[in-house]
């Protein structure tokens, strides 16, 4: 960072930048040309197109970006970030957002959308058997949060799959769990969520 | 050649049929694929989108495990999200020092240590196109695909690795579609070849990914293709698993099976279908493939493209009336 970013309190856009790896200092570059927007393919489903968000992070509205959906829709596509002119790492800058919005307490106010829990359901599996179980992550999620979808999967697509033989109803275990698990555990103490 | 091969959670059970052809393909092509022993999930698009530290952790002891293991610096991945995780992962380590510092305190409580750079992350398209090439592939094919008209789908992940960069073209990506030439097969043009699936946004929000998935369907039939060819479990999925419910949300008639473009090497390189997972899909191949003639198709061309005469758009006089 330059002595004129660290000689005054952090903005929302500083916060942002020091969290994304990468060029994420671009972003203070942001043209506001709309690329981003223009690109994205579930933009029209989202509350603040990216461009805005971007536009929102500079004017410091820290509230309505962290509760916005926008980041949680993203579909991790990169079309934005190979197009962006100023070479800003939009979809890590999305991923920082997610992880903002969960360690700001918005986990469930963006309740409605079902990412966060999905991404929750994921990692927990994950951190627990070494490997994820696809589908079966699937299932545990909507049973968890949405039983009544979980009925609508298992029997229709999952029937399906299962009778492909593409379902997994146990997950793999790694054979040195205790060894990713001290992995983890160190990496979570040396500053895990943003 | 040896590779390392990290194959990951999907190719286990979801994604059977790719793991199996892929194993099939490469060993005449003279590839030894040496899996990872031990390798961890990739953490997909959830981890990363929770925890930072832990996600770059996470990735980081396959990559550390990959090198300690194989004798080889390269490491095939065939799921696009894999192959962007491990080689983005990388990629940071060398970028950010703080990320890399991190890491190795959190790779050190598992006695494990990891140079950034020192392995060549590739995805599986990747080795076959550049290391191997298409003259290769060409040479080991036996019963050419003539006839099959095929949709080559390449997804987001391997034509757009982040901000890194990539041996095909971003957003005009043509290095499966020279594959599946060599292999004889009608390669179908359709501008969305690197439009998204939808990734994990049918858990989410199912109606914004049943319109990407809708969205790709649609261009691939309507521009003749039989069947869509893909890369990464995820892509077929999404494609495969999900198209029934594209049709009852939007009330269209799509019945075009999703297949890995391994499976079609395999068949040109003379496996028996049943060798290379076929039957795993939910909407059949088995039509599609009733297309593949003994003889070449004659040329055909539905569009007028790149006429050498002129670089330029000039009118013509119509001949014979």
């Amino acid at each position: 960072m330059t002595d004129t970013v660290s000689s005054r309190p952090p903005t929302l856009m500083d916060k942002v930048i020091a969290d994304t790896p990468g060029k994420a200092e671009n972003l203070y570059a942001c043209l506001q040309c709309g690329t981003c927007a223009g690109s994205c393919p579930s933009g029209p489903d989202m509350d603040h197109s990216p461009r805005s968000i971007f536009a929102m992070i500079d004017s410091g509205l820290e509230e309505e970006v962290l509760m916005s959906n926008t980041p949680w829709y993203c579909v991790s596509c990169y079309y934005c970030m190979v197009r962006c002119p100023q070479e800003i790492p939009i979809t890590d800058i999305m991923y920082t957002l997610k992880r903002m919005a969960i360690e700001a307490g918005h986990f469930k106010e963006i309740d409605k959308d079902k990412a966060p829990e999905f991404s929750e359901t994921f990692i927990d599996l994950v951190e627990n058997n070494g490997r994820s179980f696809e589908l079966g992550v699937i299932m545990r999620h909507h049973l968890r949060y949405h039983p009544i979808s979980a009925v609508k999967l298992a029997t229709g697509m999952g029937l399906k799959m299962i009778t492909k033989g593409r379902l997994d109803f146990t997950p793999t275990k790694i054979k040195n769990l205790p060894q990713l698990k001290s992995i983890l555990k160190k990496a979570k103490e040396l500053g895990g969520a943003a | 050649m040896k590779y390392g091969y990290y194959p990951g959670c999907s190719m286990e059970k979801n994604a059977r049929a790719y793991h199996t052809s892929t194993m099939a393909v490469t060993k005449p092509l003279g590839i030894e694929l040496v899996e990872v022993d031990d390798w961890n999930c990739c953490g997909a698009t959830e981890y990363i989108a929770i925890n930072k530290i832990p996600a770059y952790a996470l990735v980081s002891r396959n990559l550390a495990l990959a090198s300690e293991q194989n004798g080889s610096t390269n490491l095939v991945a065939p799921c696009s999200a894999c192959y962007l995780n491990l080689k983005k992962v990388d990629h940071y380590l060398q970028e950010d020092a703080e990320i890399k510092e991190k890491v190795d305190i959190a790779l050190d409580a598992g006695d494990l240590k990891y140079e950034p750079g020192s392995i060549n992350v590739q995805h599986l398209l990747e080795t076959l196109y550049l290391d191997i090439g298409v003259e290769a592939i060409k040479e080991k094919v036996k019963k050419p695909l003539h006839s099959l008209r095929v949709a080559p789908y390449y997804g987001c992940l391997v034509p757009r690795p982040g901000n890194m960069d990539s041996f095909d073209d971003a957003e005009h990506p043509t290095s499966m579609d020279k594959i599946l030439d060599a292999l004889g097969a009608t390669v179908v043009e359709y501008p969305l070849k690197a439009q998204c699936c939808g990734g994990h946004m049918t858990q989410i929000s199912e109606d914004t990914a049943l319109e990407l998935i809708r969205r790709l369907l649609k261009n691939a039939v309507d521009n003749g293709a039989d069947m869509i060819a893909t890369l990464c479990p995820m892509c077929q999925l999404n494609l495969d698993a999900y198209q029934d419910a594209v049709n009852s949300h939007f009330g269209t008639k799509f019945k075009i099976p999703i297949v890995y473009f391994t499976q079609l090497m395999g068949l040109a390189f003379g496996f028996p279908a049943n060798e290379l997972g076929f039957g795993q899909e939910i909407i059949s191949a088995k039509p599609a493939l009733k297309k593949i003639t003994a003889e070449a198709p004659k040329p055909e061309r539905t569009r007028e493209r790149g006429k050498k005469s002129s670089a330029l758009p000039m009118p013509t006089m119509l001949e014979e009336g």
